[in-house]
């Protein structure tokens, strides 16, 4: 598969990587030298130096014989035109990055008269993104599969949380299985946890159920989650913006505060019922005034990381419960996560995500990728033709790096076990760890039948220490 | 420094080498020689000591720019060596120096021998030899790239390293895809220019010879007094037409593939290589006519083959141009700096150094007479920009300083002037013969065992484009 990026800012970066790591053939172009020469001394990709728009260069990068061109320069007008133009001169599919508000409620409009096959907003999908982690706040991260009806939610277990040292077995047995513990990560070690995995304090283990089902096993081990009532948000850029429509709907009150004077009155144009503050959001005094104390939810989204960093630990020391940090680098993750700020939004991520989950394919109805891509959350619709169906699921040999988490037959959502049986035109979730999977058929044949899983694994493992 | 990964991935390439000394081993089986035990022996050697190498676990995988530099100059070096096994093990080079001159010559396509007399070496040593111009003139670590698997990022970084030329650029997309398309393009060439040696009635054996020494640009023959021994018109022009193609750029060749015909005349480094040619044969033909040769033809016949070898960085020669009037020789001389086109096989300076070089030396002049103006030094239409330039001059001045540096020492032995310089020129260009004692008929064996190393390491150092083995020689290098 041929792929052209346009513009190497951070997404267009990360994109290119992953997609190189799944083999594709990435060109990238964009008009800075030292943007490329970063990427070439990385990357296995082809860099082009010049402009997107041009048409000698989208010809010089191959257009007309590519299958997927992604338009992610700074430049929301750039990118449409360079989707434009390409489409014209033969590319298959274009992905444009379009996240001006004054564009946000026209996108179906411009999807359709420009020929965009898909369209990313990084700032209204971060806002989806976090609006879903409030509802829901004893979860680090909330992922929402089959159109919502199945949820994937991030815990990290601390003490006081009922389920440590326990086996998975047993708190299944005690939660009525209505739940599945995916996954497990343990430090730096990923683990697709069996019947007998024990849970250990400081574990963030993934939980994969229909969302009632979640509750109840919050409840059941303590962690009940809070309604959250009052927010403070620190930053009033496009993100607050949008959150704020999706977030006053459910009765939650918001305290925006900005430190440009403009912005905010911009701001307070477009919302006029919201609350908005004019000051440094990351003066303990000025969030002290504003009561951060009573805060059930605190919410960092300013341009810069640092403080974004800054006001997050502020809200930590007055004891706010539910704290997100919003970050533009990937440089940072960990040091946060050190500090104990678990609620972290990495924007360029999720747009990254969404933009990979589109270069898989039609079939692929939703793909998440955990911990950089280590474990990828898969969800297909199950076809007549499967080898999956009709078949107890014990007796598909599944591979050791995979689970069925969940199988969705129209209203009932079933966590499967060994006696269950998938049907054609089923929803199936797995969770996996093998990489670059896009259609059923490479999940059958990556997963299915232990012994030949075996054999090619021996393969691949040989290949590897001939390559090495 | 990361060790690991560059001790791995010598490994690879010593693994490599063994595979490419099959073939020599084959034709001594085929031509039922003794010398087969003598490659056999360097093969063993060469699978132990690179599994050894390979079997090293990195922690990081990564290949750093510096780690690649590494890579290709260590690499060149134990390449060159135990290319020479065969050559020593065999008893047809008695000297060690000597046979890791002979590879290190046959590695870095330059043709330079120390061997006076070739036609009595049996048929698998002469195979090797040529052999060695045919991996080492699209270079071996891009073979290796090309058919082993997990060629990642950092291997640009090798590729860089290795490939002539200031910008080398990718094809396609991926390295190895790249590498594939680069060895394809050349197996092409070579198997064309084989068939048509062999219909122009060379022996196939010959043709075989010829074709790996004239595609690497190397020069090594299987004959004393190289292609004259032929008196081959045919031949001649075939080999000339394929020196050329060789020492043009392979991008131009891919372009050429797609379809792309228009790219030669585009292309400003080809315009300055076919220029630079042109004007030298003119001249060279209107020099020996009536002076050497009686006829306008046989003198064009002689000018053009000798410059084509030597522009090219071939070496193969078709008279003994050491009896030439001074004219013709200056020119000769001065063409093996110039050498062929970036990504070529061809050695020396490059042609688009050579046009960078004037280019900048023209923008100096006009900022002299408008010092407020700015200009750009431009290619194709394209900005250059300044770091590129920068390092074309840093280049042009390292290559001076090291053949300065160089025939210095070659002086030490007291041989005359014409000699000592021409013998540098030739090696640090990847030419091969020189004039006077070094000239197309004599050869590199009365120098010293010191001049001999010194030999080797400008070969390879010309190579390498200077950098990777000047790296290796620096302290901070190493540090960590």
């Amino acid at each position: 598969m041929k792929v052209i990026i346009i513009g190497a800012g951070k997404v267009g970066y990360t994109l290119a990587e992953c997609l190189a790591n799944e083999n594709k053939d990435v060109t990238i172009i964009d008009t800075r030298v030292q943007a490329l020469q970063k990427i070439e001394d990385n990357l296995d990709v082809l860099s082009i130096n010049g402009n997107g728009v041009s048409t000698s260069i989208l010809l010089e990068a191959g257009v007309a014989s590519a299958d997927l061109l992604i338009a992610v320069t700074g430049s929301d007008e750039v990118n449409m035109v360079c989707c434009l133009t390409a489409k014209k001169l033969g590319v298959k599919q274009t992905v444009a990055r379009v996240r001006n508000p004054e564009y946000s409620d026209e996108l179906s409009l411009i999807k359709d008269e420009l020929g965009l096959d898909f369209i990313i907003n990084p700032e209204y999908t971060a806002a989806e993104e976090i609006a879903s982690t409030i509802n829901f706040s004893s979860a680090i991260n909330v992922e929402r599969f089959a159109s919502g009806r199945v949820r994937m939610v991030e815990l990290k277990i601390t003490c006081g949380i009922d389920i440590i040292g326990k086996k998975i077995k047993d708190i299944d047995r005690q939660s009525n299985s209505s739940v599945l513990i995916g996954i497990i990560v343990r430090g730096n070690e990923v683990i697709v946890p069996d019947g007998d995995e024990e849970i250990k304090e400081n574990d963030i283990v993934y939980v994969v159920g229909k969302m009632s089902n979640i509750y109840k096993f919050c409840k059941i081990y303590g962690r009940y989650p809070d309604k959250i009532k009052n927010l403070m948000i620190v930053g009033g850029g496009r993100i607050t913006y949008y959150l704020y429509k999706l977030l006053n709907d459910m009765n939650i009150k918001m305290k925006i505060i900005e430190i440009d004077k403009t912005r905010c009155e911009e701001l307070s144009e477009k919302l006029p019922n919201a609350l908005i503050i004019n000051s440094d959001g990351t003066d303990e005094e000025v969030l002290m005034s504003e009561n951060i104390e009573h805060m059930d939810a605190f919410l960092s989204v300013t341009g810069i990381d640092e403080e974004n960093f800054m006001s997050s630990l502020i809200a930590k020391r007055a004891g706010v419960k539910k704290i997100i940090t919003k970050l533009s680098r990937t440089n940072y993750i960990n040091i946060v996560r050190d500090v104990g700020l678990d609620g972290i939004v990495i924007p360029k991520r999720i747009t990254t995500n969404k933009i990979l989950k589109f270069t898989r394919g039609a079939d692929l109805q939703s793909l998440r990728r955990i911990l950089e891509g280590k474990v990828e959350i898969l969800e297909f619709v199950v076809d007549n033709s499967s080898k999956l169906i009709n078949k107890e699921i014990r007796k598909l040999n599944i591979s050791s790096n995979t689970v069925i988490a969940t199988i969705i037959r129209k209203q009932e959502v079933v966590v499967p076990h060994g006696n269950d049986i998938i049907r054609s035109g089923d929803r199936i979730i797995v969770i996996t760890m093998e990489a670059n999977i896009s259609t059923l058929r490479e999940l059958e044949s990556a997963v299915i039948g232990g012994n030949q899983n075996e054999l090619r694994n021996g393969i691949k493992k040989l290949g590897k220490i001939i390559s090495m | 420094m990361n060790f690991a990964m560059v001790l791995k991935n010598l490994g690879k390439l010593l693994v490599c080498e063994a595979l490419s000394i099959v073939p020599a081993a084959l034709v001594c089986i085929y031509y039922k020689e003794n010398e087969f035990w003598s490659f056999l022996y360097t093969i063993i050697i060469l699978i132990v000591l690179g599994v050894i190498l390979i079997r090293i676990k990195a922690k990081n995988k990564n290949i750093y720019s510096r780690d690649g530099f590494a890579i290709v100059a260590i690499g060149w070096i134990l390449l060159s060596f135990f290319g020479a096994l065969p050559f020593y093990f065999s008893g047809a080079i008695p000297s060690l120096v000597d046979s890791f001159f002979e590879a290190s010559s046959g590695f870095t396509t330059t043709g330079a021998t120390i061997l006076g007399e070739i036609e009595s070496l049996s048929r698998g040593i002469l195979f090797w030899r040529s052999f060695t111009h045919w991996i080492g003139g699209m270079g071996v670590l891009v073979l290796v790239m090309a058919i082993l698997p997990s060629a990642g990022a950092g291997s640009m970084q090798i590729m860089k390293a290795e490939s002539p030329g200031p910008n080398p650029g990718k094809l396609v997309p991926k390295v190895k895809e790249t590498a594939k398309i680069l060895y394809g393009i050349y197996l092409i060439i070579t198997l064309v220019q084989l068939i048509l040696l062999k219909l122009s009635g060379l022996p196939l054996f010959d043709s075989m010879i010829h074709t790996l020494g004239t595609v690497g640009t190397g020069g090594f023959s299987s004959r004393n007094i190289s292609v004259g021994a032929y008196n081959n018109i045919a031949a001649e022009i075939i080999i000339t037409v394929f020196m050329l193609i060789c020492g043009a750029n392979f991008a131009l060749h891919y372009q050429l593939l797609k379809g792309n015909i228009k790219g030669f005349f585009k292309d400003g480094e080809f315009k300055l290589y076919i220029f630079i040619v042109t004007v030298s044969i003119i001249l060279i033909t209107f020099n020996l006519n009536g002076n050497i040769y009686n006829s306008v033809k046989e003198s064009l016949r002689h000018a053009s083959f000798q410059v084509a070898s030597i522009i090219t960085t071939t070496g193969y020669a078709t008279v003994d141009f050491n009896t030439w009037p001074s004219l013709s020789k200056l020119i000769l001389l001065l063409l093996m700096f110039v050498g062929g086109c970036a990504g070529s096989t061809a050695g020396g300076l490059k042609n688009i150094r050579i046009l960078l070089l004037f280019k900048a030396a023209k923008r100096d002049l006009l900022k002299i007479i408008h010092p407020k103006a700015v200009y750009t030094v431009t290619l194709q239409g394209k900005a250059v920009n300044e770091q590129t330039l920068s390092e074309v001059l840093g280049f042009f001045f390292m290559y001076v300083i090291i053949f300065c540096f160089s025939v210095l020492i070659v002086s030490f032995e007291g041989k005359d002037i014409v000699t000592t310089i021409s013998s540098v020129a030739t090696t640090l260009g990847n030419v091969g013969p020189g004039l006077e004692i070094v000239g197309p008929m004599g050869n590199f064996s009365s120098f010293t065992v010191f001049s001999k190393l010194i030999f080797s390491f400008c070969m390879i150092v010309g190579r390498l484009e200077i950098y990777p083995m000047i790296l290796l020689l620096m302290p901070r290098f190493w540090a960590r």
